[in-house]
């Protein structure tokens, strides 16, 4: 067995350095590392580059990052729920790069699995289409998109092991797989970490060839951003 | 004309036994409330499940299962998960047999634009250019005119876009339409709406057939 674990996320976040390109987990609050962004706060790294399907509400999740300027650059689908997200934004101090949710994640598999790039006939004739490739297959058009080039991918699962297996629980799923191993370096935090060989094998979602450093998360909020419910009648 | 609720039922009328359906925010969440009794169909969210139940009970939430619009959720016997590339897979690969979604405009040949509006509402366009680049059957719930009074049914899109030639079907407080290559077909008028109602509130040319049936919604 390859041991992955780290004591902290300190250890794990050690070589994380100003100006570099990040891929972050989650979709909305559900899912995102929540322990790294806190590290990556008081670490005060400035200048990078975060893909992340959202970018948090104002006070959680990456919005904690914008608040402190700490990031140059955001490529996401939806940044919908973030007010001072959306002020840096039209005030020109923040870069955006907003890309369809389902190209996003490709980008991120792609990347994962060593494809370069991929056609995808998702914002073909918008202006995310403008300056790239078209090619016509069976009829219909396509754009070409390159798989992300990043220095860590953030990812949280719901358990995990020493050998760096994950498994996700519900739909906190989502981008924190297509991420696992599409960087340099892959950081996984999870909820619970347990030795090898206490995980079935036949239950991992990501093989720990993925990843390249886990350990276990201090504590969580798990915060909801919209808390629906119905009443019992 | 219809309310919100009015415009979710008629569109529930075009829900099929055994379909995947892709709901959007919005009205067409509430599609969800209206399908038929007895019939079968899954919903799929595009943040990674299939079979998607009613929101919980209160005490019962769990942040780790939400919907796209980020609400919790819960799940029917049969769901099941997946990651963000796997869901756009059977979204591209056209395994999710029907997406509902709202517009802010959309124009005689099917185009539409529903994610950005210029130096005013840049919240991103999510899953929807995906969706509405690969789904076979794309219905559209939107609201006929803006506050204004101006026609959201247009010759052509004055927003950025998010699909060309896409649209198949369009249902308002006043009307159902179908995009056909010769432009939008007046399909049916909403109760007690006339046909000039609808003429007036379109700025697109409307093919107007024969007698237009008023809809019937239960």
């Amino acid at each position: 067995m390859i041991n992955k674990k780290v004591a902290n996320v300190r250890e794990a976040l050690h070589d994380l350095e100003d100006n570099m390109t990040i891929m972050l987990g989650g979709f909305g609050l559900c899912g995102i590392p929540e322990n790294s962004i806190a590290e990556l706060v008081s670490k005060n790294v400035k200048g990078l580059t975060c893909i992340s399907n959202n970018a948090g509400v104002d006070d959680f999740g990456l919005g904690l990052l914008l608040q402190k300027h700490q990031i140059k650059k955001m490529i996401s689908s939806y940044v919908g729920e973030n007010a001072e997200f959306e002020r840096q934004m039209l005030s020109g101090e923040l870069e955006v790069e907003l890309t369809p949710q389902g190209t996003l994640a490709e980008k991120c598999r792609a990347a994962q699995v060593g494809i370069p790039a991929f056609y995808t006939p998702a914002g073909y004739g918008t202006e995310v289409a403008e300056g790239k490739e078209v090619r016509v297959f069976n009829g219909k058009p396509h754009i070409l998109e390159n798989a992300f080039d990043a220095d860590f991918a953030i990812v949280k699962a719901w358990k995990g092991d020493e050998a760096g297996n994950l498994i996700f629980k519900g739909t906190a799923r989502n981008f924190n797989a297509c991420m696992a191993g599409a960087a340099r370096i892959t950081i996984a935090e999870v909820e619970e970490l347990v030795p090898a060989g206490e995980l079935d094998p036949n239950q991992i979602h990501i093989p720990g060839i993925f990843v390249k450093r886990i350990f276990q998360g201090e504590k969580y909020e798990k915060r909801i951003e919209q808390k629906t419910v119905r009443q019992k009648n | 004309m219809l309310d919100k609720i009015g415009i979710a039922k008629r569109i529930a009328k075009e829900l099929q036994d055994g379909f995947y359906v892709n709901l959007g925010i919005g009205i067409p969440t509430l599609v969800a409330n209206y399908v038929p009794e007895g019939m079968n169909v899954e919903f799929q969210s595009e943040n990674g499940v299939l079979g998607m139940g009613p929101f919980p009970f209160e005490g019962e939430e769990d942040a780790d299962l939400i919907n796209a619009g980020k609400q919790t959720i819960t799940t029917l016997p049969g769901a099941s998960f997946f990651d963000s590339a796997t869901s756009f897979g059977m979204i591209r690969g056209k395994h999710v047999d029907l997406t509902i979604l709202g517009a802010m405009e959309i124009s005689e040949n099917g185009d539409i634009a529903n994610w950005k509006i210029p130096q005013k509402m840049v919240k991103g366009m999510g899953g929807a250019m995906d969706l509405v680049a690969s789904a076979e059957n794309i219905i559209v719930a939107m609201m006929h005119v803006n506050k204004k009074g101006e026609s959201k049914i247009l010759k052509k899109c004055t927003l950025p876009l998010t699909g060309v030639n896409c649209v198949k079907k369009v249902v308002t407080e006043l009307a159902v339409m179908e995009i056909t290559p010769r432009g939008i077909k007046l399909l049916e008028r909403a109760p007690g709406v006339t046909v000039e109602q609808i003429v007036k509130a379109t700025e697109a040319e409307l093919i107007i057939e024969g007698n237009i049936p008023e809809m019937v919604i239960n």
